[in-house]
C-alpha cells in the first residue's frame, strides 16, 4: 500500500461576494388571475406575493446565471481565472446533457474550472454552499462559484390554482473563498424521502414521452399539459413552518449564535406565511432583519437566497459583516441550515 | 390526565388569541374557525399543530379539514387526546 498525499486547503471559508439577476417582465396578479379563479387580495394574504419576474426567451439559465456571477465576482474582488469550481443548483434547465455550469464556466472565462449540476430543490443554494466549503478548506478550489437558477415558469400549470400564483424566475450567485476565521457555520441537512410525494413534477419525462393520453393530464382546451410542479400545499406548510424551525435552531446552536446575536435571518422564499411564522416560532428578536424578498420575486427555489441576500445588501437594509442564518427546504423533501457572515 | 370539553374550549381559545388575536371570549362551540374568527386555511394548520402539542393528539391533514367549528375540533380532541 502506498502512501497517498493529502492537500490542505485553507483553515476556513467565506462568501466573498453575491450576485443577482431578476429577469425584466414583471407579472404582476393580475397576470395570474386570467387563467385561475382567484383575487389578488387571497394571493397577498395566503402567500405574500405581489408580483414576480418571469424570463423571456433570452433570459435562458445559462444567460441569467451569467449575469448573476459577474455582479458576484465583481464584489468578491476576484478575476474569473480564479475560480476553481462552479457549482449550479437548478431544477429547470432543460438539457440535462451536458451540465449548464460547463458553459457558464467557459463564457465566465474560468480557466477550465470544474463545473458541475446538482439537484436539490429549495435547499439547492445551501447544499451548494456546504460542498464549495469543503472544496476551499480541502483545496480542490481556492474559489468556488455557487449558483441558484431557476425558470419555474416553464414548470408552472397556470390553470392549478395551488401553485400558478406561486412562481418566479431568476438566478442568484456566491463567491466562496479562504478566510483566516470560520464565516460560515456547520450545516445542518437532510433529506426526508418518505414525503417524497408532497412536491414534485405532475409527470415525468419518460411517461410525457410515452403520450398514453389515459395517463397524461390535460388543459381545459383538451392538450396534454407540459410536466409542472405540483405540491401538497398544506402538508408543505406543516412541515416548513414546524419542522424547519427546528433546523433553523439547530443551526444557530450548532454555529454557538443565539438570536440576540443574529442581524439577518434569510430563509428561503416560498411563502411570507411561512417566514411570518418561522420567525415566530423561533423568537427572533425584533432586530433581526428578516427577507420578504418573496412580495416581488414570488418562489424562485434555489435562487431565492442568494437573491434575498442581494436584494438586503443593496437596499442597506442588511450589510457586509451581518451574521446571517439561511435555511432552505423543498422538494425531495430537503434541507439545509447554515449561520454565515454577510458579504 | 385527559382534558375536559371545557378545558379543551378555554385551551383552544387561547391558541387562537395567539394566532390570529381573536379575544378568548369570542372563541365558542359554534364559532366557524374561518367565517367567524378569522382563522384562514394556514392559519388553522398553526392552531391545529399547537392544539396537537397541548392536548397530545395526532390532528393528519386529511382529518384537517373536517374540523369546521371550535366544537368539531374539541370533540376530535376529545375523542383523540392519549
Ligand atoms: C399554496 C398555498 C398558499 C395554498 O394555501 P392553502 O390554504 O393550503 O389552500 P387550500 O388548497 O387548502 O385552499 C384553501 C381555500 O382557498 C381556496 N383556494 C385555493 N387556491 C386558491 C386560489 N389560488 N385563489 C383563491 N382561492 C383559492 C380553496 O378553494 C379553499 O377554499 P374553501 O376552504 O372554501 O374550500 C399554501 O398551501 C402554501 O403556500 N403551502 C406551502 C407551499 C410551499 O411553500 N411550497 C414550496 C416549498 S419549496
Amino acid at each position: 500500500m502506498s502512501k497517498i498525499k493529502a492537500r490542505k486547503g485553507a483553515p476556513y471559508a467565506r462568501i466573498l461576494g453575491v450576485g443577482g439577476y431578476r429577469p425584466t417582465r414583471v407579472v404582476p396578479n393580475e397576470v395570474i388571475l386570467e387563467t385561475i379563479d382567484s383575487s389578488d387580495e387571497w394571493i397577498r394574504s395566503r402567500s405574500g406575493i405581489e408580483t414576480r419576474h418571469w424570463a423571456n426567451d433570452e433570459e435562458t439559465v445559462a444567460a441569467m446565471s451569467i449575469e448573476a456571477s459577474g455582479k458576484a465576482i465583481a464584489a468578491a474582488g476576484i478575476s474569473a481565472e480564479q475560480i476553481g469550481a462552479v457549482v449550479v443548483s437548478t431544477v429547470s434547465h432543460f438539457s440535462q446533457t451536458p451540465a449548464v455550469a460547463t458553459e457558464i464556466a467557459d463564457k465566465l472565462g474560468t480557466d477550465k474550472a470544474a463545473a458541475f449540476d446538482i439537484s436539490a430543490g429549495c435547499a439547492g443554494f445551501g447544499y451548494g454552499l456546504t460542498l464549495a466549503k469543503g472544496m476551499v478548506v480541502e483545496g480542490s478550489a481556492e474559489y468556488v462559484l455557487v449558483i441558484g437558477v431557476e425558470r419555474l415558469s416553464d414548470l408552472t400549470d397556470l390553470e392549478d390554482r395551488a401553485t400558478a400564483f406561486l412562481f418566479g424566475d431568476g438566478a442568484g450567485a456566491v463567491v466562496v473563498g479562504p478566510s483566516d476565521e470560520p464565516h460560515i457555520g456547520p450545516t445542518v441537512w437532510g433529506s426526508e424521502g418518505d414525503k417524497s410525494e408532497t412536491i414534485k413534477q405532475t409527470v415525468p419525462w419518460d411517461r410525457f414521452r410515452a403520450g398514453d393520453l389515459s395517463e397524461l393530464p390535460l388543459d381545459s382546451a383538451g392538450n396534454v399539459k407540459f410536466p409542472a410542479i405540483t405540491q401538497e400545499g398544506q402538508a408543505v406548510f406543516r412541515w416548513a413552518v414546524f419542522e424547519m424551525a427546528k433546523v433553523a435552531q439547530q443551526a444557530l446552536d450548532a454555529a454557538g449564535v443565539t438570536s440576540d446575536d443574529l442581524d439577518v435571518f434569510i430563509p428561503h422564499q416560498a411563502n411570507v406565511r411561512i417566514i411570518d411564522s418561522m420567525v415566530k416560532t423561533l423568537k427572533l428578536p425584533e432586530h433581526v432583519t428578516v427577507a420578504r424578498d418573496i412580495r416581488t420575486t414570488g418562489n424562485t427555489s434555489a435562487a431565492s437566497i442568494p437573491l434575498a441576500m442581494e436584494r438586503l445588501l443593496a437596499t442597506g437594509e442588511a450589510k457586509s459583516g451581518d451574521t446571517a442564518l439561511v435555511i432552505g427546504f423543498g422538494a425531495g423533501l430537503v434541507y439545509a441550515a447554515t449561520v454565515v457572515t454577510l458579504p | 390526565m385527559a382534558a375536559t370539553q371545557e378545558e379543551i374550549v378555554a385551551g383552544l381559545a387561547d391558541i387562537v388569541n395567539e394566532i390570529a388575536g381573536i379575544p378568548v371570549e369570542d372563541v365558542q362551540l359554534d364559532k366557524s374557525f374561518t367565517d367567524d374568527l378569522d382563522v384562514d386555511s394556514l392559519s388553522m394548520v398553526e392552531v391545529v399543530v399547537a392544539a396537537e402539542e397541548r392536548f397530545d393528539v395526532k390532528i393528519p391533514d386529511d382529518d384537517v379539514k373536517n374540523l369546521k367549528t371550535v366544537g368539531d375540533a374539541t370533540e376530535y380532541i376529545l375523542k383523540h387526546q392519549a
